[in-house]
């Protein structure tokens, strides 16, 4: 009984948001930018950018990370979430070009970069990466679906291609994410001195890799409920751990820049920024300080509420340098219009749905073992006992 | 002989002929309602805004290197040798990071349009470049707008503030601003008192995204030795093991 009434609230709110959705898009595409957003001449990026782009992308970084934990550093343990990360990714980077298309004045022309060069501009460069990246992460899921049509010649022929798509995927993140910092490079004596810094492109590319992690943690959560699969207690452990070093790492040189800049004194000053800016931090130092202790890590439901609070604060970080942190210097407060909220749940909706659909009808969670069998034979035996303890 | 403009706030009036001969060079509807509205918008290239008895114009400053010509990823907005910065509306794919990137918040978008465009002043680029007046110095009935050569224009400012040193806050905005710009201002009190933002950094903005993007090539080649070294190091073992087994 509860669990029908589970799914039929999922479904019903499913069938809401999608509702909403299609008529935000209707006014955005009908009336234009002004009638479907707060947007103005003082504030002209919303939250189309800084959620659905800034964080879409963070969010889908787990792509790039696993893959070269996997593939590159060779850490077999973590095969098995792979490919969910893949996926992820591929489904991310889709749904951001697809929030793009609502952001931009002419979505038609979302190809103008690919001809039209301007190699100075940040933005150029990340067009460049996040359509070469959008490409490889196709090829790096096309294994699966071959696997699933039994493409065995296919298969074959990219296997021989794996390790070089695999590098150009990871250099290509590591560009585009580090770039999205640098977008806002440009804005020195505007946004607010808590996250202005020259280190912006290397703190979003730490904190990306970290968010990739936190997001496979999460998915693994999440599909071991729905399909009911174990959950990889070794692995997470393991992955809440790395998490938690990689955000001891990024808050040691946040903390060190601001105080080199002087931009801690600003907290003193009144107002929004200190708030939100405490926020991001507490959502990032508190999971971070529950994934250091060995007890947490072995708790499913903690190891849950610490990732969801590290998303959050990822989050959190993303929305304040694409809008609190502007807010000032604007001189404008920008509240997003209901239709923008709309199209943004709307996204997020059908990613949640279309993960589900391909995990359920695509070889996403299963047979990577067997798999992994016939691509290195020889120390398959070893290791695979050893995924399996630690599976287990 | 890049053309350039000099405003000097102290011998404005406040008539806005400058307004409506902009708005008409550019085919634009110019009422009294519009001439009310102190801000410059997709319909109003550069706007006369009142402070007390004073008056200041908003206009696009043609930075010498423009953070919106930079950061456009497809070029629409580019610095001409003459001194204009143009928009090139074929090109634009409407991301709006020029409005995001300037400084002096001056890239305007026709919001309530299906397939809008950016708005900015071009300097009259169809004029300057033939050694023309822009309209906007051609209407102004008090000489508190001039068009010219940036350097003339300079030697000028200078010459009014070493004639007149009480007349003027002795600075002239534009030299250094952003690295400088194409619009020279002065004024006879400090220019955020009459609206212009100031502390803006000295250098050219552009500078900034350049000093990570410079770093490309490196983090690829890097990036791939990088990458290769460690996959052949950490799969070395198997190769052995899978020669080993072959044998
Ligand atoms: S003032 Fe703004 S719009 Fe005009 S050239 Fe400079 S950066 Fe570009
Ligand atoms: S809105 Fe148009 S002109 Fe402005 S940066 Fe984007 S593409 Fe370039
Ligand atoms: S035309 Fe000249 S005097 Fe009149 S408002 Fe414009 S700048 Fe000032």
């Amino acid at each position: 009984m509860m669990a029908m009434a589970q799914k039929y609230f999922w479904r019903g709110l499913f069938a809401v948001i999608m509702a909403a959705g299609l008529y935000a898009t209707f006014l955005r595409f009908w009336g234009g930018l002004g009638a479907s957003t707060n947007l103005s001449d003082q504030f002209p990026w919303g939250i189309w950018i800084g959620f659905d782009v800034l964080c879409g992308v963070g969010l889908a970084a787990g792509g790039f990370t696993l893959a070269a934990t996997v593939h590159i550093f060779n850490i077999k343990s973590y095969h098995a979430v792979v490919r969910p990360a893949i996926l992820t990714a591929f489904l991310g980077y889709l749904l951001v070009v697809v929030a793009l298309m609502f952001d931009l004045g002419h979505p038609y022309r979302i190809w103008h970069p690919l001809i039209m060069w301007n190699p100075r501009s940040v933005m150029f460069e990340v067009g460049w990466c996040v359509t070469l990246y959008t490409t490889v992460l196709f090829l790096e899921f096309l294994p699966v679906v071959l696997e699933k049509f039994r493409m065995h010649t296919a298969l074959k022929i990219m296997k021989g291609v794996t390790l070089p798509i695999i590098i150009a995927g990871v250099i290509l993140s590591t560009l585009h994410q580090s770039s999205l910092g640098s977008l806002f490079l440009i804005m020195p004596d505007r946004l607010h001195p808590l996250w202005w810094t020259p280190l912006l492109p290397v703190l979003f590319f730490i904190s990306a890799v970290a968010t990739g992690l936190a997001m496979t943690i999460f998915e693994s959560w999440h599909s071991s409920k729905a399909f009911g699969r174990q959950l990889e207690y070794g692995l997470i452990c393991n992955m809440t751990r790395v998490l938690a070093v990689i955000t001891a790492v990024y808050l040691t040189m946040r903390f060190l820049d601001l105080s080199h800049r002087g931009a801690l004194a600003t907290l003193n000053e009144p107002g929004i920024e200190r708030w939100m800016f405490g926020l991001e931090i507490v959502l990032m130092a508190v999971p971070m300080l529950m994934f250091f202790r060995e007890k947490t890590r072995r708790h499913p439901l903690a190891v849950y509420l610490g990732v969801v609070m590290f998303l959050l604060g990822f989050v959190a970080n993303r929305m304040n340098v694409s809008v609190t942190g502007l807010e000032r210097a604007s001189g404008v407060t920008y509240i997003p219009k209901w239709s923008e909220v709309a199209v943004t749940l709307a996204i997020i909706a059908a990613g949640f749905a279309i993960f589900r659909l391909a995990a359920r009808y695509l070889p996403v969670f299963e047979e990577e073992r067997h798999e992994d069998q016939e691509s290195v034979p020889g120390t398959r035996i070893p290791t695979l006992q050893g995924a399996a303890a630690q599976g287990d | 002989m890049a053309r350039a403009i000099l405003f000097d706030s102290t011998q404005c009036i406040g008539c806005r002929q400058c307004e409506q001969a902009c708005s008409e060079g550019k085919k634009l509807p110019y009422d009294d309602k519009i001439a009310a509205e102190e801000k410059t918008s997709a319909h109003k290239l550069t706007a006369v805004r009142t402070y007390g008895e004073r008056y200041s114009r908003k206009l696009c400053m043609h930075c010498l290197d423009p953070a919106c010509a930079s950061v456009c990823p497809v070029a629409a907005l580019q610095k001409t040798a003459a001194g204009p910065v143009v928009y090139l509306p074929e090109r634009c794919m409407g991301c709006r990071y020029c409005m995001v990137s300037c400084v002096f918040g001056v890239p305007t978008y026709e919001w309530n349009s299906r397939l809008p465009y950016v708005r900015k002043c071009d300097l009259c680029a169809d004029r300057v470049p033939k050694g023309e007046p822009t309209r906007c110095a051609e209407a102004c009935p008090t000489g508190a707008t001039i068009s010219g050569d940036r350097d003339e224009l300079i030697a000028e400012a200078r010459k009014r503030l070493a004639e007149n040193p009480e007349g003027y806050y002795p600075r002239i905005y534009g030299l250094e601003e952003a690295g400088g710009t194409s619009v020279l201002i002065l004024s006879a009190v400090p220019f955020d008192q009459i609206g212009y933002p100031v502390n803006i950094e000295k250098t050219a903005l552009p500078q900034y995204t350049w000093a990570a993007l410079k770093h490309i090539p490196d983090v690829v080649v890097m990036g791939t030795v990088l990458l290769g070294g460690i996959h052949w190091l950490t799969h070395r073992k198997e190769e052995v093991a899978r020669k080993e087994g072959r044998s």
